[in-house]
């Protein structure tokens, strides 16, 4: 009895463990944790993109409108896909949209706009990266909707229809 | 009276620098402990991503602003959550992955104590 109860348990177990990695293989291997959302917005002093004067986050994100910040670069290509959802945002009246430039070059940056049309009501430098870093962002292209100082969404990577619709959905 | 000028700055420079160089380790030893996001399997010190680099960068300033090691843990947990850590502090979320090694030992002690009694029995 004891022998033939082994051999299955193996079987067994080995099946299950093939099942797990298998499974595993389709998942993406990059592990995003769920954080808490509805943080408060961080507080940074920059540079705006165009007068390079100096600007506090407070003198940008100014009460209950809703706002969307997007860590762009000219550099980055999925920027590009989802600079058309931008564009259509831009027309919506009760959104403002800022723009984070993330580790650019300014001439670059600047035909990127002039090509591609600017979507941004305001845009200011994150040179080294470390406003990214304050608002828990992981690169670009990355997008926050922010609402009373607070962000309501984060949207890791480009946008699409689908999040734009929800983005529309979400500022009715 | 130039003497002691020159004893007075070198030990100025000595205890300026050697602070600088402090600084500096704290600030390796921090990102050591910190997980590189999006390279996942290296930390922040050891890639050389375009987020790794802007936390090394950051880990600096808040250090230069008087932040201690903890206070940088804390701050960047907030922001990234228990992942970002290597070493995640106890609580509700991480309880069980502290508390599986001391389980697998009790029951495994446990079935070796059981084994060791059943042959004690037998002989």
């Amino acid at each position: 009895m004891k022998t033939k109860i082994f051999p299955l348990f193996l079987i067994f177990t080995f099946s299950i463990i093939f099942f797990v990695f298998y499974k595993g293989l389709q998942n993406t291997n990059i592990y995003t944790p769920e954080t808490k959302s509805e943080i408060k917005i961080p507080n940074f002093e920059t540079k705006e993109f165009f007068s390079k004067d100096k600007i506090n986050s407070d003198q940008i994100f100014i009460g209950s409108d809703y706002y969307l910040l997007n860590i762009w670069a000219s550099w980055c290509v999925p920027c590009k896909e989802e600079h058309k959802y931008l564009m259509d945002l831009s027309k919506k009246e009760n959104i403002k949209i800022i723009g984070q430039n993330y580790k650019d070059n300014f001439d670059n940056a600047k035909n990127f706009l002039i090509n591609l049309d600017n979507p941004y009501d305001l845009i200011f430098f994150d040179n080294d990266g470390t406003i990214a870093i304050e608002w828990g962002a992981y690169g670009v292209p990355e997008t926050f909707l922010i609402k009373n100082n607070l962000i309501i969404k984060k949207i890791i990577g480009p946008l699409n229809k689908k999040l734009l619709s929800e983005i529309k959905e979400l500022t009715k | 009276m130039n003497i002691l000028k020159f004893l007075v700055s070198v030990t100025f420079l000595i205890y300026f620098s050697s602070s600088d160089v402090k600084a500096k380790n704290l600030g390796i030893e921090i990102t050591k402990n910190l997980r590189c996001l999006i390279c996942q399997g290296q930390s922040v010190y050891d890639s050389d991503s375009e987020f790794a680099n802007s936390v090394k960068i950051l880990v600096e300033k808040k250090l230069n602003e008087g932040l201690d090691e903890k206070q940088i843990y804390a701050y960047l947990k907030n922001k990234y959550g228990d992942w970002i850590l290597y070493d995640p502090g106890f609580s509700k979320n991480t309880y069980f992955l502290w508390l599986l090694p001391i389980l697998m030992f009790v029951f495994g002690g446990a079935i070796i104590l059981k084994k060791v009694i059943l042959k004690k029995k037998k002989l």
